[in-house]
């Protein structure tokens, strides 16, 4: 029986430890923004680069403690909306409906561009096609065009590769490629993740796909994007974003209540000087200005 | 493989040896067919592991598993996912065993044959087979938003989520509710496996029915208790789904520091590997699925083991 | 100890433990309340007949008539993964069943059973991620696909996870059948065959069937394997079953899986997976009771 009542020890230390933690654990959370924790929460395009940043950031001022989360760009603004995020990451601009229901809590988001992505369009490296146009690409996304023969490529037919129907990306292309409120394609592929769109692509010969800049790589290819078909095609590259000929260049934005103070003021001022903004263009997005 | 067959037989003139004889292509025609489907699962089952160890085991190392990751493309270690995993073992089970024993020790011991009984075993089949992803839903609508939304809103009165997130106790709950039924199974067994001599002596000596199966039964079916417990740590410890929405972060600087954090978590590290980090090595995602496979596979086995031994080494 | 207080203890215990035992109909109660109480404000804004008639999936449009939250299209892909996971399951499971419990030496019997119970126990995104790098192209490739991504292989990876399912609850049920049911045929001449197959399987089949209904409930109900390997692609049968089959699909699980870590509490998006997620705990409800009543059944029989 002395086993018993050691286990029942053992159980009570592990309950009271727990316990411990959690009576801790709100008036720090609570402290507001002036508090030495920094949760950055959004866009999955930019998880990566904001868990690069927290690294970064932490070395330079080890008394703050930045936590990166992902889930999407909506869920980012649903936490700066309900204070459960410091800074939102967005690969997309606030919706009027997201500003309003902040509006409705007391929360004033404020914009900052962080930096920037070309969005690029990829086919399988086997695949002959090299340009589009953009509404060569919509026609595809919208299956209107189903065969790579139509544009100008070999007689197979299109498999498309979509992101997930809630994410910032997915929302971006839509509203600047197949035009807001048209649907995708019934038969497009929606990943949960941005490297299922590589991989996929990367496997399937007749597959497209949308991906950030930072994910390309050689199993792909980019395609070369024109305004129409009497235009230049122009390449997804840094210098291309840069001086804005690149049709699907998109700012990436970071997002505040209200003006930042404290913390975040630190965060953000780091992260768009110099430091922040090396980090941004190795990671192969490109820099905010 | 089929034995009692006699393959020089002739077919003789008279029907009932022709029909015999038939009667034993058949069979080891059936056998045969039966022996081949059986091959069918076991093949790609024997390559499925082979798959995962050629590709992963030269990324083990004592740096792989005791190193955080590198946030920009996951290399280098993942010592966080594990100790995430760890922390929701723990306190899964110990949620978990306290409602699972007091359930089977109603079942076993004090319910008899009423309908409820009948209505708490439809419960259990019904709660085992709930869907993995309904129970994450399940987390998340009810610990995540209602009870953690509450606590912040009544109790601590909370300008921002302290409770009403997804954090290791929300995803130890959820889980507690996925191995239920597991704990309660193994434990009944347990439990009905001690012969009712015992607790007729126990009682026969003046013992109280609490003293009885507290002094009496429960230590002779601690075995079967812990295999119980060991295999629903197992579960617990492979799920994804569930933890998905009510627990798991992809990345996190530093090991979680209370109950209301977040953790990373094994089983979601390799989906987030797999799907969301740019230009993963196959021997990375592999690496992080035979540690997986590793852990589960050994508490099962070790679970398995433990049931089966207690089943031979019954005295009684 | 003075007796009244010993009767206290005891009857507190006893609500303790009650209170245990209640704890699995409360769960399976409150699951299905709340995943259904989360779900009806969408019905305000979404009327049923469309959640059921809907032809599209596209929960974040823009579009006038606003979001299309379809059931359709990921009921059909759960149907079809489901379907070809217990067309290619069942006869392997039930025949490694058969097989280890009829036929198979002790020693291999030894070896067979806790490979297919190991089996049971990896985790859904390991398998999946095999699936995901391996098995996609290795579909692709040999049915000369467009993409692996498919219904297929999806019914592929979830045979291997309802078969042990169905093989371990079968060989109980087949083990179940009482050794002088076998005698008896044997003694009559019959081969150990047509004893299996006249005898020994009819007298199992309450517990076959709950074997099935219960791998049915696990192909269905998985998530991780789906996400990564079928493509997710919201589409309704328009070119027969076999292009179906051999194409992306969208499944109810995959839905809710691959969007509920996006959508912002209360919003209709958010409202409609947990509608998903009642479609889902309705259907494995009723295979789980099927095969619980029919294992009853089998009960009964062998006792009497």
């Amino acid at each position: 029986m002395y086993h018993k009542s050691r286990f029942a020890a053992a159980l009570a230390a592990v309950g009271c430890i727990g316990l411990a933690g959690c009576a801790a654990q709100p008036k720090e959370g609570s402290a507001g923004a002036n508090a030495a924790t920094l949760s950055v929460k959004g866009s999955d395009t930019m998880v990566q680069l904001a868990q690069a940043w927290a690294e970064a950031f932490m070395k330079a001022h080890p008394d703050v403690r930045v936590s990166v989360t992902g889930g999407g760009s909506n869920t980012g603004f649903t936490a700066l909306i309900s204070k459960g995020a410091d800074i939102a990451n967005a690969s997309r601009a606030i919706k009027p409906e997201e500003a309003e229901s902040a509006a409705k809590k007391g929360v004033t988001p404020k914009e900052f561009v962080v930096a920037q992505d070309a969005l690029s369009i990829i086919v399988n490296k086997a695949n002959p096609v090299t340009e589009l146009t953009m509404d060569q690409l919509k026609d595809i996304y919208t299956a209107k065009v189903t065969n790579w023969k139509d544009v100008g490529g070999s007689d197979a037919p299109i498999v498309l590769n979509a992101r997930e129907s809630s994410s910032g990306t997915s929302t971006f292309f839509q509203e600047h490629v197949l035009g807001k409120g048209t649907p995708y394609a019934a038969t497009a592929m929606l990943q949960p993740a941005t490297s299922q769109i590589v991989s996929g692509v990367g496997q399937d010969a007749g597959a497209i796909g949308y991906v950030g800049l930072g994910y390309l790589n050689d199993t792909v290819k980019a395609i070369l994007l024109k305004k129409d078909a009497g235009s230049d095609a122009v390449a997804p590259t840094v210098a291309n974003v840069v001086n804005g000929t690149y049709l699907l260049a998109r700012p990436l934005f970071e997002y505040t209540n209200g003006e930042p103070s404290g913390t975040a003021k630190v965060w953000l001022d780091w992260v768009r000087g110099p430091e922040g903004q090396a980090i941004v263009k190795k990671l192969d997005f490109v820099p905010a200005e | 493989m089929t034995p009692a067959v006699d393959p020089g037989v002739a077919p003789g003139p008279s029907l009932g040896v022709g029909s015999r004889s038939r009667a034993h292509r058949g069979q080891t025609f059936a056998f045969g067919a039966l022996g081949f489907g059986t091959m069918l699962i076991v093949a790609p089952v024997l390559w499925f592991f082979g798959y995962v160890v050629y590709h992963g085991a030269s990324q083990i190392s004592w740096t792989f598993l005791t190193q955080p990751p590198n946030a920009i493309d996951a290399s280098g270690g993942i010592f966080p996912a594990i100790v995430g995993t760890l922390y929701l073992m723990v306190g899964t089970v110990l949620i978990a065993m306290p409602l699972g024993i007091a359930g089977a020790i109603y079942l076993t011991e004090y319910a008899g044959h009423s309908p409820i009984v009948r209505l708490i075993r439809l419960a259990i089949v019904n709660l085992a087979g709930v869907p993995s992803i309904v129970h994450g839903l399940f987390g998340l609508g009810f610990f995540v938003l209602f009870v953690g939304g509450s606590i912040d809103a009544f109790v601590l009165h909370a300008s921002r989520p302290v409770w009403g997130q997804p954090c290791i106790l929300w995803g130890c709950c959820t889980l507690a509710v996925v191995i239920l039924p597991i704990i309660i199974t193994s434990t009944e067994e347990a439990l009905l496996a001690v012969p009712s001599s015992f607790r007729e002596a126990s009682l026969g000596l003046g013992a109280t029915k609490w003293h009885t199966i507290r002094r009496v039964v429960l230590p002779a079916a601690l075995p079967g208790v812990l295999t119980g417990a060991i295999l629903g740590v197992g579960r617990a410890a492979g799920e994804t789904a569930p933890v998905m929405i009510t627990c798991a972060a992809s990345f996190m600087p530093t090991l979680p520091r209370g109950l209301n954090d977040q953790a990373m978590l094994l089983p979601y590290h390799l989906y987030f590997v797999v799907t969301q980090v740019p230009n993963p090595s196959l021997g990375l995602q592999s690496g992080i699925a035979l540690v997986l496979i590793a852990l589960v596979i050994s508490i099962n086995a070790s679970g398995i083991f433990l049931r089966m031994r207690a089943r031979r080494a019954r005295k009684w | 100890m003075a007796s009244p207080k010993r009767g206290f203890k005891e009857r507190a215990v006893e609500g303790v433990v009650f209170s245990g035992g209640m704890a699995s109909i409360v769960l399976v109660v409150l699951i299905f309340l709340f995943v259904l109480k989360e779900a009806m404000p969408l019905l305000r804004e979404y009327p049923l007949i469309r959640f059921l008639t809907d032809r599209g999936w596209q929960p974040t449009l823009a579009a006038p008539e606003g979001p299309w939250f379809g059931l359709m299209p990921n009921l059909w892909g759960s149907f079809l993964v489901t379907a070809g996971a217990v067309a290619l399951s069942v006869p392997l499971a039930l025949s490694t069943a058969i097989f280890t419990s009829e036929v198979a030496p002790g020693w291999l019997r030894d070896m067979l059973k806790p490979l297919v119970e190991l089996l049971a126990s990896v985790p859904s995104v390991a398998i999946g991620f095999v699936g995901a790098v391996a098995i996609n192209p290795l579909v692709k490739d040999l049915f000369g696909l467009d993409t692996g991504k498919s219904a297929m292989a999806g019914s592929i990876m979830l045979a291997f996870m309802a078969a042990p399912t169905i093989a371990t609850i079968a060989e109980d049920a087949i083990n179940a059948v009482p050794r002088s049911f076998r005698d008896g045929s044997l003694a009559l001449g019959a081969t150990r065959w047509q004893g299996i197959a006249s005898i020994v399987l009819p007298a199992a089949k309450p517990g076959i069937l709950a074997a099935v209904m219960l791998g049915v409930g696990r192909a269905v109900g998985e998530t991780m394997v789906v996400i990564m390997v079928t493509g997710n692609a919201g589409v309704l049968p328009d070119k027969g079953l076999w292009y179906a089959f051999t194409h992306s699909v969208r499944t109810i699980t995959g839905t809710i899986g691959a969007e509920a870590l996006e959508v912002a509490n209360g919003e209709p998006h958010y409202r409609a997976l947990f509608m998903l997620g009642v479609v889902l705990f309705t259907i494995t409800f009723i295979l789980n009771a099927i095969a619980h009543y029919s294992l009853g059944k089998g009960d009964r029989r062998a006792q009497a």
